[in-house]
Parts: structure tokens; sequence; C-alpha cells
């Protein structure tokens, strides 16, 4: 079997989970969890990045072979976003960027035009912009034209462990576009991040439910786990499951009498 | 729809309830009602009053239960700390309660630039990258270019600067944002109207409309945090934890860009030795805390020095986001040299690092900076 690699922008990855640096009762607990999870590439708020205190700087946790995913968050709009994304590559996180605008404090929902504004401007700059929405097939599209690397809906409000509540909507995006999809946040259990694998999202990014589990640890290798039997379980073509029964006597049947 | 954002104020939304009946009420609340509140996912106003009733006090642990788990979903195990800096004690107002009021003849002290950046230069070595700003209700001797001067300052030290100051207008508030503050604090300190006349005698503050409007016209400059909250011991202790509540929900309903926060400020010692006529003790604190985080999973909670350390300790992990560290109440108090009189006594006198410590050691994660401006 061909090796299952997914691309974005110029980096290839074999790992399809990746994690987040937010909520753990301790920082030394997130190399714990690269290695668990093995996951390759975590993502970063860079206003809680303190660069003048290196046991303070969670960056220092952080291997060097993992790709660093610095997100907006704090960004009220396009313009503070453009601003923490120069600000991150000019501190050495790198080209990726995940660009978060969140002006509801209330249940931290993406503002999805200002996102595409954005990544208009990011992606202009040679980012790797991988801006996390509401699923919006709309949105999505011109998230593509604008030219984000991936896109990154969410499976129900962050933090919520609700899963994937948005699912037909997610479905619909993977269906119509071309760029790779990763389900951001809300992802509460394995069990939901292998169902967002198996209908074909290209991988998934979980922080809240690994960190917040009794051991972060085994959560990370849970969440791997899962993911990688949701990937195969797409890769294999799984059985079609019928939407509707079929009665043992065809209410048709007659037809063929 | 949304019940609270029908109103232009929150004048109005106060007015609703004003004639309420709180004491028949609470009064009346069942266990029924309690584990009908508690099994919400979404409570309104009353399930709020249900939960601080005094029949609630057994279910206590139910709703520390909750809260931890709701604080876990939102915020994780983190602990955000912050630093106050006391610039100036002069005070044009007389409040019965606090030990910067204008009739008590105590050390007044007003920091100058240098002074100010000495505090800061101090206070910056705990690490901590959240400073708030507090000055007495002077807004002459504290002026807005005062602020402005310390603000400067104090931007080359800390990513975050809050201000507890004088009530401004939203113009000086937008001004002061452009000068790199970012967050308010402003307590109504009693929400009931008789209570409040009684208890600022004189000077500015004395205009309750114009401070209950406040945390709105810090919306409306733009600031990305607001944090209110009531003095315990003025008023009666539920009506007052329901009109903060519910001050708290139209903040957040109306200005869902806002980070909305409460405070539990409870009256301590005092120069004026001020004595509260209600007396807010542990428990129902507790229960109140708790309390506002079932009714807003995603509110801030401020718990202060003026708390006693074990008590604070074992906050920890129940619904507190935000803790004070290593406080000094006086003006000039960090440096050391010709201290103020402090405005309140604190009881949690540790250092940072021994704060640092026991917060590591309760299984949660200490956070000096969340927060930078761009």
């Amino acid at each position: 079997m061909q090796k299952d690699i997914l691309k974005i922008a110029d980096r290839e990855f074999t790992n399809r989970l990746f994690t987040g640096t937010g909520k753990f009762p301790d920082k030394n607990m997130i190399p714990k969890i690269l290695r668990a999870s093995g996951s390759q590439m975590i993502t970063v708020a860079l206003r809680r990045v303190d660069f003048s205190m290196p046991e303070e700087n969670v960056l220092e946790y952080i291997d060097k072979n993992v790709i660093l995913l610095p997100n907006t968050s704090g960004a009220r709009n396009a313009k503070e976003a453009v601003k923490i994304a120069r600000i991150a590559k000019e501190a050495g996180c790198g080209n990726f960027i995940k660009i978060e605008v969140i002006h509801d404090m209330k249940y931290l929902l993406p503002d999805n035009e200002e996102t595409v504004k954005a990544t208009e401007i990011l992606s202009k700059e040679g980012f790797a912009v991988l801006p996390y929405v509401s699923p919006d097939l709309v949105i999505a599209k011109k998230l593509e034209d604008a030219g984000a690397a991936a896109i990154m809906p969410l499976g129900s409000p962050i933090g919520s462990n609700q899963g994937l509540k948005t699912k037909s909507m997610i479905e619909i995006i993977i269906e119509n576009i071309s760029l790779p999809i990763i389900v951001d946040a809300g992802i509460g259990k394995p069990s939901q991040a292998a169902e967002a694998m198996e209908m074909g999202a290209d991988a998934v990014l979980v922080n809240s439910a690994i960190a917040n589990a009794n051991d972060p640890e085994i959560m990370a290798e849970a969440f791997s786990l899962a993911v990688k039997a949701g990937r195969k379980a797409y890769l294999a073509k799984m059985a079609e499951t019928s939407k509707y029964a079929r009665a043992s006597s065809p209410l048709t049947g007659f037809l063929h009498e | 729809m949304n019940d609270f954002k029908q109103f232009d104020s929150f004048k109005d939304l106060l007015c609703r309830y004003e004639k309420f009946d709180f004491q028949t009420y609470i009064k009346n609340v069942t266990f029924d009602d309690i584990e009908k509140s508690l099994s919400k996912d979404r409570l309104s106003e009353f399930d709020f009053l249900n939960l601080i009733s005094k029949k609630a006090v057994n279910f206590l642990e139910d709703m520390a239960l909750l809260s931890r788990k709701r604080y876990l979903r939102h915020f994780g195990k983190v602990i955000q700390l912050y630093i106050p800096l006391y610039i100036s004690n002069y005070c044009s107002s007389d409040c019965s309660y606090c030990g910067f009021s204008k009739k008590n003849k105590i050390i007044r002290k007003h920091l100058t630039k240098d002074e100010i950046e000495k505090e800061a230069k101090e206070i910056a070595k705990t690490g901590i990258k959240h400073i708030l700003v507090l000055t007495g209700e002077a807004k002459k001797i504290a002026d807005l270019n005062y602020i402005k001067m310390a603000v400067t300052v104090l931007k080359k030290y800390f990513s975050s600067i809050a201000i507890e100051i004088y009530p401004l207008d939203t113009d000086e508030y937008k001004e002061l944002k452009k000068a790199g503050v970012d967050s308010l604090t402003v307590y109504q300190e009693v929400y009931d109207k008789t209570i409040y006349k009684e208890v600022h005698t004189s000077g500015e503050k004395r205009d309750y409309f114009y401070r209950l409007d406040t945390p709105e016209r810090g919306a409306k400059a733009g600031f990305r945090a607001i944090n209110i909250g009531v003095l315990f011991g003025l008023g009666d202790i539920q009506k007052e934890a329901f009109f903060s509540a519910i001050h708290a929900k139209y903040l957040m309903d109306k200005y869902l860009e806002c980070e909305i926060s409460l405070s539990l400020p409870r009256i301590n010692h005092a120069e004026g030795n001020y004595e509260p006529k209600y007396i807010l003790n542990d428990k129902t604190f507790l229960q109140i805390m708790l309390a506002y985080r079932l009714y807003m999973p995603m509110i801030g909670i401020n718990i202060s020095t003026r708390e006693r350390a074990e008590f604070r300790d074992n906050l920890i992990g129940l619904g507190v986001t935000k803790l004070s560290a290593g406080s000094k109440t006086d003006v000039g108090g960090y440096e050391g040299k010709d201290t103020s009189t402090p405005q309140f006594d604190i009881n949690d006198k540790r250092s940072v690092q021994e704060i640092v410590k026991v917060i590591k050691q309760k299984g949660y994660q200490p956070i000096f900076k969340d927060w930078e401006m761009i």
C-alpha cells in the first residue's frame, strides 16, 4: 500500500492528529503529549508566548521536529490577525499560521468574513494559512480562492466536547473543496475523532479533550489510535450503511410475480 | 430572542427588578426548584436566585462539581495571575467603608513618573505580565494625562494593562485605550440605591447612575475585558449578588466581543473602621461564586488577596479564573520606601513565588501572560 501522506503547503505529515498547548496543568506535559500522540504539528497561542522568560516560554517545550502552528487567538479582526501572524514569523515561529478571529467571547465562534480577509493578505505574503471557521461551503470556497493552505472547520463550539454537531456542513466542504480539511474544535472523545476521519476529514486538531483528561498522556495516545483507525476505515472505503430498512417481504415484490 | 438585549441600558433592566420581592421569592424556593436549576444547561436569572437561596446550601457539593466541570471545559487547568499597582491614593469622595476616603487623615501619596517606573521594575521581577493600575476617586489630581503617563511607563514592562480608577466618559476611555489600556475594572460597590447614597456621602462617586453605566461605557470604548462587582457587606447579600449577576449577564449578552468578569470583594478592615452590616461568610461566598459560574459558564471570576491564603487555595479548581498575587495596597508599596496608608488590609500576604507553587501543587498551570497589546 502506498504511504498515506498528508500534504499541507510544502510540509508532509504521516500523522493526522494535530494538538495544542493550551489548558494543560503543567507545560512539562507538552513534550509527553507530543510523544504519546506522535503529533507532527502543534498550535500555540502567540499571545501567551512569553519570549522574555525561558521557563514560561511554551516554545521551549516543543521538539524542534514538530511544526509550529502559531494561532492568532485574541485577534478581533483581520487587521489584528495579520499583525499577530507577522509577529509570529518575525519571532521565528515559521510560516504556518492558524487564523483565529473571534470577537464573540460568549461562545468563541469565529468571524468567517474577517478570516477570509486575513487569509487573502497573509497568503500573498507567503504564509501557509490555516483558517479556523464555522463550516460554510461558500466561505470555504472563498478561502480556497484566497490561497488558504487548508481549512479548519469547527466540529462544535470550542471546548464544548460535543463532537461533530456540524457534520453535514463539514461533509459538504470535504466533498467540494480540494484543500485539506482539518476538523478543529469540539471533538471530545476519540470515537468522535474517528468519526471525523471516517467521513473523509484529512486531519483533526484536539486540545481540550486531551488536556482535560485525568491522564492526558494516555488520552493523547487514544486519540492518535482513533485518528489512525478512522483514516484506515476511510481509505478502505467502508461498506455503505444502508440509510433505510429492507423489508423482508418487499412491498414491490408483486412486480416480479 | 435574547431578553436582556432589548434594554437600552442596565438601568432599565435594574428597574424591572426594583420592586421584586427577593425575600419572599428566596424563602419559597424548593429543593425541587434547585434540582431543576442544576439540571439545566442554560440557566435563567431565576435559576441563579434558586442557587443562592439558603436552601441551596444543601447542594453546595453538587454545585462545586458542576462548576469545576464547566470551568475545566472552558478554561482548562490554568489560573491567570495579575498584580495591582496603586499609583495615587488622593480621593475627593467620601465612602464610609474605604481607607482612601477624603475624610481619613492618612498618608497620601501620588507617584511620580520615576517612582512608577521603580515600582514597575520591582513588580516585573515576579514575571507577571498583567498589571492593574489603581487610583483613588480624584479625577482632578490623578487626571487623565497622569494616567496616560503611567500607562506609557508600564507598557515597557507589562503586556496587559487594566485600570481601576474613577469612572470616565466613553471618549476618555477611548483615549486610554489608545494609550495602551486594554481592560477596565469598576465596582458598583452596592446596587441598592438607598444604601449607595448612605455610604457615598459626598464627592463624584455619589452619582449612582453614572457609575452604573460605567462598565457599558468601557465596553463601548472597546476595552477587551470588563470586570465588575459588588463590595459585599454593604447591602443585602442575595439581592446584591443577583444584581451583579444580571449586570454581568447583560454586558455579556450585549457586548459579545468583551470578556466580562466578576470579583467578589468583601469588606476588610480599612482606615475609618467601617463595620459591615451584612456579613458574607465563606460558605455563602463560595455558593455565590459557584452560582455565578453556573449561570454564566464563560464568566471570568477574580479573587484578590483580600481573601485568606488558605481560602483562596481551596477555591482553585472551583471556577476561579484569576488570582492576584504578591499585592500591596499602599502607594509605593513594592519598592518599600516611604510607603503610604493602605486602602485595606490584605489577608494573603504570600509572595508571587509562593502562590505559584501552590497553584502548581494543585495541578494547575499559573499563567503569567495571556495577552499582548499589538
